[in-house]
């Protein structure tokens, strides 16, 4: 018996509440509706609600809990049985239970006490879901008897099925905010246990980053180093060069769109723009490290230049292409939203299209291109899939588009794929690296976003 | 090009600023105008009445042809500004808009400090060469305007923190910074109060005689205050032109006749 | 400043400017050359992007295309009864193990055997069994298991090349590079040559590559694995995050009162918007696998991640719809005497349920796409099986495509691509299907 089996009951005694809450009220009042306060079907809703709610409740309690019961429980065994342990042979032992309790590959020889964990871990996995299983049907079979008293011909229950669905209606509107707070505070509880380990200022301002760490105290091997500075710094030099390509690319052809383009041309050019923004990053990577990289590579040595295999600029060359849609659909709109008089006000006194465009139409819009600048950089910052395929590993401080550099979100993915214990300072590192990103593209969308509620209220 | 006078029904010994002869427009497959004969006069004022879609507007913008701006506009017929046809492949768009100024229904200035409002039209076209120079016409215009003792010192503020009625004095000003000979005019008391209304007024009565000034107009009383010449515009037609005084107090056609005792409009 | 004069009513018309002087005119035409070259730039800077369109789905399709084939050879494979006693012996489970563990690899050698008789040393012979690929060996089984009579009798098949014949075949590798330059010897090229001239080479298209999950081997690899651990991710997805976004944006557009809360929540969705994704990952990570303990690279954890990053689309693009729906129709409801919540639920939400389709199935295929996220929750994991709920280890189109770029093996190159393909039609799709929603169901009040 599992979950499903379990869920598939409740709702069937749902079902059941549903008609029964029905009958009775239709039965109090002879089958006279206008006796009812409300419809027949509100008495049947207001039964399911009132009682599949709490039983679901249960389950999903002990689906989010009883992993982490059953782990502190055995980890208090594994202590009793094998004496003082490191975090990380105890996260060894903890894994051997459970995959020999699941029949999975086991990495060490099975002896009698790891099987006895086995079946003790799987006895307390089974009892746990009965009991929670029981909670739950105790709970829908007391709730229905309450509710069947409850039902009475002058019960309020579409007033309450109301209340249920606003409520209903609340929650899923805070999930954002629950959303936000969730990123905030695991990264935050992980940043905090990677300071344990590093400073924050050889953090931020470290010049060496080299995360390895040795696993167990005797192994040989570097302590590692969390100097972060040359990321940050690799993540904006290819953000600077990927503005260098898309910033003039995508203004001049929003520009060139709005108001020089002949509709053959915008008929063109509207849906190129569109694709481009549509094409998934992984495929601007795939883009970036099979024809841009060796393309650069072989023009470089073509010219006699030392070109690193995964350049700085072959990586900000196609993110530069990527945010191209961006910046040209939000300058779009921004010039857009200048009012016509202005462009007629200026066209009237003898300008061309082009004064009018540099001089009126521009500063005009200013706020709203300055803020598609922002919002492109913030998005060029947090891709990730272009410079894990094209940019490099090595954590070098250059200012040369030739080398290879590494960024942020490059180290976020190399430090968490692959196999790692979740603890070390490497794997917190991630997390702390991804504080810092969200916290520096928070800021860059904050600041656009005000810049642009600011600008419309101008013309409102 | 030399057009003959006997094609209107005014006859008249001065020679016109403008003249517009067998003007249709189309927007589309839209008529807006039909056939529209009109002169218009250097030291005079015209006010184009009629009531809402009769084609006062899209006449006043075939003149500075602000209509090459639609796309699905087509002008046909002649247009003359001193016996040059405007829609001629020599005639430049630019220079004729800084000759034909225009002032709009609701007051645009630009988002930039009111100075820079007025010293935009010179500088684009070079009228200045010393700031000196611009400096005067800044202040020439603005005084011409009305605007200069309510602005003058603050003019490195913005155009838009202005009134109303100031902003629209500022673009009044702002057109004749580019010494224009023609003023056209769209409704522009249309979004302001009364006494604006009246400052405005009595600035078109004081430019008079610097400059040709064409307006449109939905206040007949307006017309009759400010104008020489009234045209009335009905469906696209032109309907009746002559001295205001004679087309108020006694109309030739019994629909203009209609409009200005209020009958529709 | 100096007093300008002529100021006075009535006096004479101001001078006009010399608009035909020769220095106005060379100003104009200055002013219309520099329009001339602004409007250059403009042209040029949407013709870059134009050209960098064509450069990205050009190449691709160049390397994708080989992709959809595969070569096929065409050998007389002798099936020996000596090879194959074990299956002709043994019954029950042991069949069952006899049929698995037979030496299929032995009929194909001994059939290229046959057909170069000439290759006698040992390393040449190595090379020569190399000439297939090791998907051979199930082929053989198929049909040995299909009808077991086949035993002692010979038939001829098309039996799948290795991938570095494959490129050889598909001018990938070009016979003109010194050998020590290439994969393929000459050696190889030789028989390459005559079985081609002999026609026992062929290419085919390559339908595996639709039928069969991640292998180490290019000529077997495929990408049905990859979709159905897409199609379940964003099936999560859909299930999640389309009645929550549409719940919230009804709350946010009809029932939230003017305050400082809402305005948080609001500005919260547009900040979570902009949020980079491989956060969301992070975030996955931390809730779903360390505190929820959900399984690892399943369905169900990176639907969940993409759920939440999917949500301030579908919100946003959903209030935009119901903001559409005109108050007329709320008023002609409240006014027959119905509830807030029935006037919402009866009226407003169907008629704004196109735009809300549209804007989700846009939400969706920007999931689709996603793949930064789900390599932090451990899709990235080399799986061959295919899934077969969301609870199962599987990945993802787009990481598939990942992995497979990451790959040493030339003949990845044009798999990915192909993979490529595929997801930029399942995208095409999908926006098409949004753009015919809208055109179709779009209403004007």
């Amino acid at each position: 018996m599992n979950t499903y089996i379990v869920l598939l009951i409740l709702l069937a005694l749902s079902v059941l509440n549903f008609t029964l809450g029905k009958k009775r009220v239709l039965a109090a009042v002879n089958g006279d509706m206008a006796g009812l306060h409300s419809l027949p079907n509100h008495y049947g809703w207001f039964a399911v609600i009132f009682s599949l709610t709490p039983s679901l409740f249960i389950l999903f309690i002990w689906m989010v809990s009883h992993g982490h019961i059953i782990d502190t429980i055995l980890i208090e065994k594994i202590k009793a049985t094998y004496g003082a342990l490191s975090d990380f042979e105890i996260n060894v032992h903890l894994s051997d239970i459970r995959n020999l309790a699941n029949n999975d590959a086991v990495s060490v020889a099975i002896s009698p006490e790891l099987r006895e964990a086995a079946d003790y871990y799987d006895k307390l996995r089974v009892n746990s879901f009965w009991a929670a299983a029981l909670l739950a049907f105790g709970i829908m079979l007391g709730a229905s008897a309450y509710i069947a008293k409850l039902i009475t011909p002058t019960l309020r229950a579409r007033n309450h099925i109301e209340q249920a669905v606003r409520f209903v209606l609340v929650a899923s509107s805070t999930i954002a905010i629950l959303t936000t707070i969730g990123i905030v505070l695991s990264l935050l509880f992980e940043t905090m246990l990677f300071l344990q380990h590093v400073a924050i200022d050889d953090f931020l301002f470290g010049l060496k980053w080299s995360p390895q760490t040795a696993l167990r105290a005797d192994q040989v091997g570097s302590s590692g180093s969390f100097g972060a500075l040359p990321l940050f710094a690799g993540t904006l030099f290819i953000t600077f060069i990927a503005l260098l390509v898309a910033g003039p690319i995508g203004l001049l052809s929003a520009i060139y769109m709005t108001e020089f383009a002949s509709d053959r041309i915008r008929t063109i050019a509207k849906p190129v723009l569109e694709i481009l923004a549509g094409v998934p990053t992984v495929v601007y990577g795939f883009f970036a490290a099979l024809v841009v990289a060796p393309a650069i590579r072989d023009f470089g040595t073509y010219v006699g230049l030392d070109v690193a295999s995964e350049s700085a600029l072959a990586a900000g060359l196609v993110m530069g292409i990527m945010i191209i849609p961006f910046i040209s659909s939000l300058s779009d709109d921004a010039i857009t939203a200048v009012p016509q008089s202005m462009r007629d006000g200026s066209l009237a006194l003898g300008s061309t299209k082009t004064e009018t465009m540099l001089k009126v139409l521009l500063p005009a819009a200013l706020p709203g291109v300055v803020s598609a600048f922002l919002l492109a950089t913030s998005r060029a910052v947090g891709e990730t899939m272009i410079v894990v395929m094209a940019a490099g590993m090595a954590a070098n401080l250059t200012a040369n588009p030739l080398d290879a550099v590494t960024t942020v979100t490059v180290q976020i993915v190399a430090l968490l794929t692959g196999d790692q214990e979740f603890d070390s300072a490497k794997t917190l590192s991630a997390f702390a690296l991804g504080l810092a990103l969200f916290i520096i593209t928070l800021c860059l969308n904050v600041v656009a976003l005000y810049v642009v509620r600011k600008y419309r209220e101008e013309y409102e | 090009m030399n057009i003959q006078a006997a094609d209107t029904n005014i006859t008249t010994d001065r020679e016109p600023k403008m003249q517009a002869r067998r003007v249709n427009v189309f927007y589309g497959d839209t008529h807006a105008l039909k056939d529209v004969n009109l002169d218009i006069y250097a030291d005079e004022v015209t006010a184009l009445i009629g009531p809402s879609g009769c084609g006062k507007s899209t006449f006043l913008r075939c003149l500075n042809r602000m209509n090459d701006t639609v796309a699905s506009c087509r002008v046909k017929g002649v247009m003359t500004l001193d016996n040059e046809d405007i829609y001629s492949k020599q005639v430049d768009v630019v220079q004729l808009r800084a000759r034909v100024g225009m002032v709009f229904q609701k007051p645009n200035p630009f988002p930039k400090s009111i100075y820079d409002n007025v010293a935009y039209g010179p500088r684009i076209h070079g009228l200045a060469r010393k700031g000196d120079e611009l400096d005067e016409i800044v202040f020439t215009s603005l005084q011409k305007a009305g605007l200069w003792d309510e602005v003058k010192d603050r003019l490195d503020t913005s155009g838009t923190a202005l009134s109303g009625g100031q902003q629209q004095r500022l673009c009044i000003a702002r057109a004749i910074a580019v010494n224009p000979e023609v003023i056209l005019m769209d409704e522009p008391c249309s979004a302001l109060d009364p006494i604006a209304t009246a400052k405005i007024e009595e600035l078109i009565d004081e430019l008079k005689g610097h400059y040709a000034i064409v307006i449109v107009t939905h206040s007949m009383q307006q017309a009759a205050r400010v104008s020489q010449k009234t045209a009335f515009f009905h469906l696209g037609n032109l309907v009746e032109y002559g001295d205001t005084v004679e087309i108020f107090t006694n109309p030739q056609e019994p629909k203009t006749k209609d409009y200005i005792t209020g009958r529709y409009g | 400043m100096s007093k300008p004069e002529d100021l006075e009513k009535g006096s004479k018309l101001p001078q006009p400017t010399a608009w035909k002087s020769n220095e106005m005119l060379k100003r104009v035409k200055g002013r219309y050359r520099s329009e001339g070259r602004f409007k250059a730039m403009g042209f040029a800077a949407i013709c870059a992007a134009i050209i960098a369109l064509v450069l990205l789905v050009g190449s691709i399709f160049l390397t994708g295309i080989a992709g959809f084939s595969q070569t096929y050879v065409k050998l007389d494979i002798y099936f020996d009864p000596a090879v194959l006693e074990e299956i002709q012996t043994s019954s029950g489970e042991d069949l069952e193990n006899a049929f698995i563990s037979a030496n299929y690899a032995k009929l194909t050698q001994d059939s290229l055997r046959k057909l170069f008789p000439e290759v006698k040393s040992r390393r040449e012979v190595f090379r020569l069994f190399q000439f297939v690929s090791p998907g051979s060996r199930t082929q053989l089984q198929n049909i040995v298991r299909e009808d077991p009579g086949v035993i002692g009798k010979t038939q001829s098949l098309w039996i799948l090349a290795a991938d570095d014949v494959d490129m050889f075949v598909k001018g990938k590798i070009s016979r003109n590079v010194a050998q020590s330059d290439r994969k393929v010897s000459d050696l190889q090229i030789g028989w390459i040559d005559s079985l081609s001239a002999d026609g026992r080479l062929v290419k085919r298209f390559n339908w595996r590559f639709f039928s069969s999950g991640d292998s180490r081997e290019p000529e077997l690899a495929g990408i049905w694995g990859a979709t159905v651990g897409s199609f379940y991710t964003l099936l999560v997805t859909l299930i999640v995050a389309f009645p929550i976004g549409v719940l919230a944006a009804i709350y946010l557009e009809e029932f939230a009162p003017q305050n400082k809360i809402t305005d948080i929540i609001e500005v919260n969705i547009n900040n979570l918007a902009a949020v980079p994704s491989i956060v969301f990952g992070l975030l996955g990570l931390a809730i779903f696998l360390n505190v929820f303990q959900f399984p690892r690279s399943a369905p169900v954890v990176g639907g969940l991640t993409l759920a939440l990053m999917t949500l301030p689309t579908i919100i946003i693009a959903a209030r935009a719809a119901i903001k559409a729906v005109p108050p007329s129709i709320r008023d002609a409801a409240t006014g027959l005497g119905a509830s807030p919540n029935q006037v919402v639920f009866h009226h407003v939400l169907p008629l704004s349920m196109p735009g809300i389709m549209t804007g989700t199935i846009i939400g969706m295929a920007q999931a689709l796409g996603e793949t930064a996220p789900l390599l932090m929750i451990g899709m990235v994991a080399f799986v061959v099986d295919i899934p077969q709920g969301i609870f199962d280890a599987s990945t993802a189109l787009p990481v598939q495509i990942f992995l497979w770029a990451d790959s040493p093996e030339r003949a990845f190159v044009e798999k990915t691509s192909a993979a490529i393909i595929v997801l930029l039609a399942f995208l095409v799709t999908m926006n098409g299907l949004a753009i015919w929603l809208r055109q179709k169901f779009e209403r004007r009040w």
